[in-house]
């Protein structure tokens, strides 16, 4: 065990119940404000009273404690900022309020998730304690197919793994098929290592991760790969050539399959978004399958960028008006619809392929409705069909 | 402390989104929170439960989103504890930071049933399970050292402040 100093610490919206848990030690404000990342993300733009009250009490203790990286609603998502801002490096420790702070292990980073008393506590000691983790070693190799994704790779390793087959481990990704993964597709297997249970996950620093810091060679100095000899608690090998497009659910991620087995299940609505699979090569891949094409009458295709950057690169590249056109409709960068606490929410009965992270009962919205996880072109070419469909049938 | 209460008895994979959904996150209410808590697993558990309760479950309890309003649900809920096979990782130590004892046993698991009144003694260094008449004892995992003594100070927050009044920032 060890007590360690984080290098950056990440709040959202919980960020008010930090304060309120911090507020108790009488302190005048945070060990290290700089350290401190403040993003307002999942409820936004307020949709009642409530949430409206908290992002007020929020912006008002930004102020007071002098915290710069303080992104209001339609910056994006938590996780998605903290790498396109480079605010997470190589080599650092950061902590969040979430669970999906894995994600930041894409660039090197050892990211977890804490909840919010203990943030308090970080906020206050400016440490935490932490057992040192075990590592599992995820060997990739091979070439993924066209329209295969990471997300498909991410479940299925969550079909091997299980919901806890990662508890209290690093899940570290190796391999000679690494480079072939972007920043963006190594963010979606990090984050959804959580789905197994990881504490963290890492990448190892190369070559697109030194490219993702241009002229800042420092930025990588902290960064690290495994020893020739290091010792792993598990080994798995991931030959990528053979793995489908993917559909996990209901009610559990690991309950993934090759698209085949849920092709043409009727779905209410689709969902394009999320700290696992809302950046631009998302929106690129679920635009290339909409283009001049509709979605079914029967359903919902809602898109909600990672962020206002993301937003803004899929503008320029025609994305959105694709999109638009196929009769998507845009949503602002954010989480609401993955955690059904703000814009579309399910009702009773209702069935929803999501490219988020999660498809537990009621995470959605009903308890009664039933939530497929999949890649974004998944996602997509499912709106169109009006059921769960096979990307590659809209190969062009 | 012994206290007995009844079982509430949950499978494998309990997610924080069934102990308190998302859709009730919009309050931060510890009493409205605690009028959902386990909603998404048992339709009976908020209106029923009564103080000194014990959650039982399976494995990897808490699982998913590192929402703390589960551990707070549970807390208002008034409930002696959880005992589990295992926990996730988030959930467990935010039990620990709000003081809500967290045993681990899979013999508990498999002795006790749903509906059972039972004993938990909360000895965190020789914590246990009993029938009712205590006929039947189920000795259950010591709680490790560190997550121990935060339990003991009531949770994280008094914790801290023990060791700000004791001049602790400094020497990091």
């Amino acid at each position: 065990m060890v007590e360690a100093v984080p290098d950056l610490v990440l709040s959202h919206e919980n960020t008010f119940l930090v304060s309120n848990s911090f507020d108790e030690f009488g302190l005048e404000g945070p060990w290290d404000s700089s350290r401190m990342v403040v993003v307002l993300d999942h409820r936004i733009p307020a949709h009642n009273l409530e949430t409206a009250k908290v992002h007020s009490r929020i912006r008002e203790l930004v102020r007071r404690y002098g915290v710069q990286r303080f992104h209001d609603v339609g910056d994006g998502v938590c996780h998605q900022l903290l790498i396109e801002r480079r605010y997470a490096r190589p080599g650092m420790l950061v902590l969040g309020t979430d669970s999906h702070t894995t994600t930041t292990g894409a660039v090197g980073a050892f990211g977890t998730g804490i909840g919010a008393t203990e943030m308090a506590g970080v906020w206050a000691l400016g440490s935490i304690w932490l057992k040192v983790p075990e590592t599992v070693r995820v060997t990739l190799d091979g070439v993924l197919e066209k329209l295969v994704c990471s997300k498909d790779v991410a479940l299925s390793l969550a079909s091997r793994f299980g919901p806890s087959g990662a508890d209290y481990r690093c899940m570290e990704f190796s391999g000679a098929a690494v480079p072939s993964f972007s920043i963006s597709s190594r963010m979606t297997l990090c984050n959804m290592a959580m789905e197994m249970g990881a504490k963290a996950a890492l990448f190892p620093t190369d070559e697109v991760t030194r490219e993702w810091y241009p002229g800042d060679d420092s930025a990588v100095e902290g960064g690290c790969s495994s020893d020739d000899d290091a010792a792993f608690c598990e080994e798995v090998h991931v030959d990528l050539g053979e793995i489908p497009p993917m559909v996990s659910g209901p009610h559990r991620v690991e309950a993934a399959q090759s698209v085949e087995a849920f092709e043409e299940l009727q779905i209410d609505q689709a969902f394009i978004g999320s700290c696992t699979n809302g950046r631009l090569e998302d929106i690129e891949s679920a635009a290339g399958i909409l283009n001049g094409r509709k979605v079914a009458p029967c359903c919902r295709l809602l898109v909600a960028p990672a962020s206002r950057e993301v937003l803004s690169d899929s503008i320029q590249q025609g994305y959105i008006s694709a999109i638009v056109a196929a009769g998507g409709i845009m949503l602002p960068p954010g989480c609401g619809p993955c955690l059904g606490a703000h814009s579309g929410v399910l009702g009773p009965g209702e069935v929803c392929i999501s490219s988020s992270n999660r498809n537990f009962p009621g995470r959605m919205g009903s308890d009664a409705a039933e939530i497929y996880l999949a890649s974004p072109a998944t996602v997509a070419a499912s709106a169109v069909a009006g059921a769960i469909a096979d990307p590659r049938r809209y190969l062009v | 402390m012994r206290i007995q209460g009844r079982i509430w008895k949950f499978g494998d994979d309990v997610s924080t989104d069934l102990i308190i959904p998302g859709r009730h996150l919009n309050s931060y209410d510890p009493d409205h929170l605690a009028a959902h808590a386990m909603e998404g697993a048992s339709k009976e558990f908020s209106s029923q439960v009564e103080g000194g309760d014990i959650v039982l479950a399976g494995r990897n309890f808490g699982c998913g989103s590192s929402r703390e309003q589960a551990v707070t649900a549970l807390v208002h809920s008034h409930i002696s504890c959880v005992v589990a096979r295992s926990y996730a990782r988030i959930f467990y130590r935010n039990a620990v930071n709000l003081g809500l004892p967290v045993f681990e046993s899979d013999e508990a698991y498999e002795t006790f049933t749903d509906g059972e009144v039972a004993v938990i003694d909360t000895d965190l260094k020789s914590p246990s399970l009993s029938t009712a008449g205590c006929a039947h004892q189920v000795m259950l995992s010591a709680v490790p050292h560190h997550a121990a003594r935060i339990l003991e100070s009531g949770g994280l927050v008094p914790y801290v402040k023990t060791r700000i009044d004791g001049g602790m920032l400094d020497d990091k």
